[in-house]
């Protein structure tokens, strides 16, 4: 009897210990830095210097940093290497470093480890905009791309909206690949033909329509908000889609209150679509909600463009698209970007990686594998897809305003406070706590008063 | 007293020696990578460090201040409670029954014990991503009735928003409120139905473990002693009252401790289950730090957080490590 407690406490105790270590050291396994070896860059190349102008060949090793780890956008991070092989040299070793997870909420940590640790890559990927600026840019570290800009011609081909967005004090501090337009609504043809109806332009028409699929036990709008970020995106649209351009604009400057009337009528009018999806929302990613879409249990979704992408996996063909009820002649725009760490390694063959970011060669190489429209204006419009087509249309005329979920519009700090004020939200569906939460965001950010 | 040297030298023996040598390196990583960083730690929470950029002025409690008026950290502590509460108090439920069960030499006790104790060998990331599947509401065992003819069950589980609470303008509202304790009409002092499910998870994943804990104390308990108990005339059920249950009381006060402490630091489970849950029903002090760190780049607050965690975890196991080697001294 005595021998086989001796044998079971000391077990016991050795599995409490195991229990502990496993406790301490079960982090998230998805931050693992997977720095996979680069493509060799197509050595069809012309000689480096010739193709640069620099005096020196590039060589040596140049580490791009991002998430782009599966489908179209790894994909188009693999054309961007071979086109750097031809356009800049094929002797210089290019490291795919990514970290795969969360729209990149596990690469920032990484990153933001690096860079703290003065160990930054040769560029990475990161949001156009405040999520660039107000964590890299004046925190001093980033260099000015002013004279690239004026070298290669930038300020011409990209939108005034997009040269906004990605400077600071009058300077720009990033390049833009691609934009992906935020504000847009997606619905089974099938659905809205069966039960005769028209897709909503405007919010109005939206209610009705909603009511009618209601009616007939259809969910009117997918939403998947296990991360966040879908229902802070649901919410921008609305707010841009009642407010207008410049009225959501001012959100983000100050210009608008954030106690104001139209900020309350908005707000009531997103708790009042919240009626209106799934009740399995918030176990849902954008992804699975889109497949409610897809089998007609639901009739819309809205979603950023990326969604197409996810259509096309699926093989799924009967899908239509307007932008978000209210909001037609507006593009609510997130992009990404690659700039210049100022300790960069490599430095120079940093810079001719940032050339072909925004060259039109790249762009309309990356572009249509990634599923997203050209930063540039002047790409041809015949190498991309029906729907891109339509907004690379819009690109050209529309206003163009950031996003607020995908860190254009305002610092990372900032949009965790809309976030939580968000997700407590769409549970309790209190307009009036939301509606001050959001206003102590924005005080907290120190763009309110 | 002057300080001799040499006589001390000539007392320290080359085994003493040694054992100095051999604990040097433990003690020197121990105190830089474990009280090192908490101190830093420390530091960094009482500083203003708010963006990616390091900044260490003082701000004194300033951090602490805000931390514990923001709406997202209340409902954090909330849930804390609430999930410690139900999975330890499961896993010592579920865990002594198992174990009185299986100390009645039942056949094939081995196979059982191992059964019971393998979901500890899985990691807490595997057993969310699990549940996770089991418990979505268009999945896994809501749809098992389906299977047989019957119509599926329509459980949000961890997707229910619902808090249950003691409404203000309830009668016991009504009662608590003349008694001067009407906050605790709040939903801020109730169960948010969403942890359930987390704790469903966590308990299937632990109570093995606190079954082979009381399994080990029920064999450490003298068979004459029982023996004299059925002398006496006990029924089984009065021996494991009288008998087993005061003896067992140190693995369930060790038990307490090891679950309690994972409960108050949990993150990976959460993480890959349910996340924030709707409205942060299953939000956890952990989970609000790492987004805050890394997303929201508060760094200041994301170390006030973990502070505030280390002193809950402190409060559990310093009493508990006083008590023990008071009774090791005892010994």
């Amino acid at each position: 009897m005595i021998h086989r407690l001796r044998f079971l406490l000391p077990a016991a105790m050795a599995l409490g210990v195991l229990a502990l270590a496993s406790a301490c050291g079960g982090g998230v396994s998805s931050s693992d830095k997977t720095a996979t070896a680069a493509a060799k860059p197509a050595a069809t190349g012309t000689p480096a210097a010739g193709a640069t102008g620099t005096a020196a060949p590039l060589s040596g090793k140049l580490e791009i940093f991002s998430w782009w780890t599966t489908g179209g956008e790894a994909a188009g991070l693999q054309e961007l290497f071979k086109l750097y092989g031809t356009m800049c040299s094929p002797n210089v070793d290019i490291v795919n470093s990514t970290v795969a997870g969360g729209g990149g909420a596990a690469a920032r940590q990484v990153l933001t480890t690096r860079m703290l640790g003065n160990d930054p890559p040769g560029s990475f990927q990161v949001h156009m905009g405040h999520e660039l600026t107000d964590t890299w840019v004046t925190t001093n570290y980033m260099e000015s791309l002013d004279s690239l800009y004026t070298q290669q011609g930038w300020s011409n081909v990209f939108p005034k909206g997009v040269l906004d967005i990605v400077s600071y004090q009058g300077k720009p501090y990033a390049v833009p690949v691609n934009i992906h337009r935020a504000n847009v609504l997606w619905y089974n043809k099938s659905v809205f033909t069966a039960n005769n109806l028209q897709p909503p332009t405007t919010l109005d028409e939206f209610f009705t329509v909603a009511d009618a699929l209601k009616a007939k036990g259809i969910t009117p709008l997918a939403l998947g908000d296990v991360e966040a970020f879908a229902s802070v995106q649901l919410m921008e649209t609305t707010l841009l889609g009642k407010l207008g351009a410049t009225g959501y604009d001012g959100l983000w400057t100050g210009a608008t209150d954030w106690n104001s009337a139209q900020v309350t009528d908005a707000l009531t009018t997103y708790k009042k679509m919240l009626d209106y999806v799934n009740s399995d929302h918030s176990s849902l990613s954008w992804d699975q909600a889109n497949d409610l879409v897809i089998s007609g249990k639901a009739a819309m979704t809205i979603m950023g463009d990326w969604l197409e992408g996810d259509n096309k996996a699926k093989k799924f063909t009967d899908y239509g698209w307007l932008p978000s009820p209210g909001t037609a002649g507006m593009y609510d725009a997130l992009s990404d970007t690659f700039g210049l760490p100022k300790s960069a390694p490599n430095r120079d063959a940093v810079v001719c990686w940032l050339k072909v970011v925004g060259s039109k060669q790249g762009q309309e190489a990356f572009n249509p594998l990634k599923g997203s429209i050209c930063a540039r204006t002047d790409c041809d419009a015949s190498k991309f897809d029906a729907y891109l087509q339509s907004a690379m249309a819009d690109w050209k005329k529309d206003t163009i305003v950031p996003s607020l979920a995908h860190g254009a519009a305002v610092s990372q700090g900032w949009l965790t406070g809309v976030s939580d004020a968000v997700t407590a939200f769409v549970a309790d569906k209190n307009v009036a706590t939301l509606q001050s939460r959001l206003a102590d965001a924005c005080k907290g950010a120190k763009v309110c008063k | 007293m002057r300080f001799d040297g040499r006589r001390l030298l000539r007392r320290v023996t080359s085994e003493q020696a040694a054992a100095v040598a051999l604990i040097v390196p433990s003690v020197v990583a121990v105190g830089v990578f474990v009280y090192g960083f908490i101190g830093w730690s420390a530091l960094v929470a009482v500083s203003r460090w708010d963006t990616v950029r390091p900044d260490y002025t003082y701000v004194g409690l300033s951090n602490f201040r805000n931390l514990i008026e923001y709406f997202r950290f209340q409902i954090d502590i909330r849930n804390t409670v609430v999930f410690t509460l139900f999975f330890v108090g499961a896993c010592l439920v579920i865990g002594f029954s198992l174990a009185a069960l299986l100390d009645r030499r039942v056949w094939g006790e081995g196979l059982f014990r191992s059964i019971y104790l393998f979901p500890m060998a899985v990691s807490f990331i595997v057993t969310g991503v699990v549940w996770r599947w089991l418990l979505a509401p268009r999945a896994g065992v809501n749809i098992l009735p389906e299977k047989v003819g019957l119509p599926a069950l329509s459980y949000g589980w961890y997707t229910d928003a619902h808090v249950m609470n003691i409404h203000a303008d309830s009668r016991l509202g009504d009662a608590l409120h003349a008694a001067g304790l009407g906050f605790l009409a709040d939903p801020n002092y109730g169960i948010p139905v969403a942890m359930i499910s987390v704790v469903i998870a966590a308990t299937w994943q632990m109570s093995g473990f606190v079954m082979v804990m009381y399994l080990a104390g029920l064999r450490a308990i003298p068979d004459e002693l029982r023996d004299a108990a059925r002398v006496d005339g006990a029924s089984e059920a009065q021996i494991l009252r009288h008998i087993s249950l005061p003896l067992l009381r140190p693995v369930t006060l060790s038990a307490i401790i090891i679950l309690g402490h994972q409960s108050l630091k949990i993150f990976d489970l959460v993480m890959s289950m349910s996340r924030r849950g709707p409205g942060f029903a299953t939000d956890v002090p952990a989970l609000f730090m790492f987004e805050t760190t890394f997303q929201g780049n508060h760094f200041s607050q994301g170390a006030a957080i973990s502070i505030v965690m280390l002193l809950a975890v402190s409060l559990l196991v310093i009493p508990y490590l006083f008590w023990s080697l008071r009774r090791e001294a005892r010994l």
